[in-house]
């Protein structure tokens, strides 16, 4: 009972600010509103058992991608961009289209027969974790490093003034 | 989960709550107020601001905080691996060693491109 | 009534539309990669609702959604980097006004 009234508390503030980043005309307060979104999904992690994620969420999306977001906007949209139109003419045809991708995947989800109770999964969910990423998860954990080195390689040429 | 888990949780919400508005308050009800035209302006470590608040940064600022994204990720792998270290010993060591190896090679591209200097 | 799988998967599902929704409508390429971000925190949610629902006991679920948090930063570290390079070349973000190479 305390578990579904933490879920809705948490479910009301995510959809909230997801809304106002999707919907607000300042780029600015859309992007700051990413933040309570992305703490709401953190606190979801935490009631799914997934604290070792939840902290990740907290320190990488809400520490380090949203202030990069802040400092593109700062750099590019003088400003608020509050004099800019911000939607294009698709709007009537996306929400109908959304509209219709959501209906058609909660008429999935409440027709398939879920497994009703939560599983139990290791106590120690940090500690398993580690134990994946060494043992079967390693060509995943090498590979990540590469992806990485190639992210930051290529976002420095493209970033860089060209000559 | 047990409800005084969740109790220690509310607990530590309130008291933190508590720090960030406490010494707010404090001044609210102590301070004395005295409306000056130079107490609206911006701070700006004792310069006359000029200027919009909203000014453009530099592209420099992105490169650094591009930077410091790609390696904050790493101590997504670098904090379980710390945690089932003694389990495995050498095996994990040398694992990490090319992890870290691999990324070193960013660094150092970084380096070479001029990302990491200020002026 | 139960915390059950249904409701993480309906607040997915809800985030999802929202993302697609940014990424339909937005002229700005910055209010897009926000819409991505959406997206794909949606995709996670699922991910961890799934492993601790469906299949319990390993942990993939979380380790997979390790990988595509630091795919995310990635994502937006690149993306980035391409709306300031647009920026500097075509003085616009506006992904309708960058249209060089339309004929």
């Amino acid at each position: 009972m305390g578990q579904l009234a933490a879920f809705i508390i948490l479910s009301v503030v995510t959809l909230v600010s997801a809304v106002v980043v999707v919907a607000s005309q300042n780029i600015v307060r859309s992007a700051l509103s990413l933040i309570p979104t992305l703490l709401g999904i953190a606190g979801v992690y935490i009631l799914l058992q997934a604290e070792y994620v939840a902290g990740i969420q907290v320190l990488i999306y809400a520490g380090a991608i949203t202030v990069l977001i802040l400092f593109v906007i700062m750099l590019t949209e003088h400003g608020t961009g509050a004099r800019f139109r911000q939607v294009n003419e698709q709007v009537l045809p996306g929400t109908i289209a959304v509209a219709v991708l959501a209906a058609l995947l909660m008429a999935v989800f409440f027709g398939t027969a879920w497994p009703r109770a939560a599983g139990t999964l290791p106590q120690y969910t940090a500690t398993s974790i580690g134990t994946t990423f060494l043992t079967s998860a390693i060509l995943v954990f090498i590979v990540t490093s590469f992806v990485l080195l190639v992210a930051l390689m290529g976002a420095i040429v493209i970033a860089r003034r060209e000559r | 989960m047990l409800l005084v888990d969740w109790l220690y949780v509310g607990v530590f919400l309130v008291v933190g709550l508590a720090m960030a508005a406490l010494p707010l308050a404090v001044v609210w009800a102590l301070a004395p107020r005295l409306a000056q035209p130079q107490k609206r302006t911006t701070y700006e470590s004792g310069v006359v601001p000029f200027g919009q608040a909203w000014a453009q940064f530099n592209v420099r600022y992105y490169l650094f905080s591009l930077v410091f994204v790609i390696f904050d990720v790493e101590v997504i792998y670098l904090y379980p691996w710390s945690i089932v270290f003694r389990q495995y010993g050498r095996y994990a060591f040398f694992v990490m060693l090319i992890f870290v190896g691999i990324l070193l090679l960013g660094l150092i591209h970084a380096w070479r491109k001029g990302a990491l200097e200020w002026t | 009534m139960t915390l059950g799988l249904t409701h993480f998967l309906v607040l997915s599902t809800l985030l999802f539309c929202l993302g697609l929704f940014a990424m339909l409508t937005r002229r700005n390429a910055v209010a897009i990669l926000m819409g991505v971000e959406l997206m794909l925190n949606a995709a996670n949610i699922n991910l961890v609702a799934f492993n601790k629902y469906v299949a319990p006991g390993a942990l993939n679920g979380q380790v997979f959604a390790l990988v595509v948090i630091t795919l995310a930063a990635c994502e937006a570290g690149v993306g980035l980097a391409l709306v300031m390079s647009a920026y500097r070349n075509l003085e616009t973000v506006h992904v309708d006004e960058i249209n060089v190479m339309k004929w």
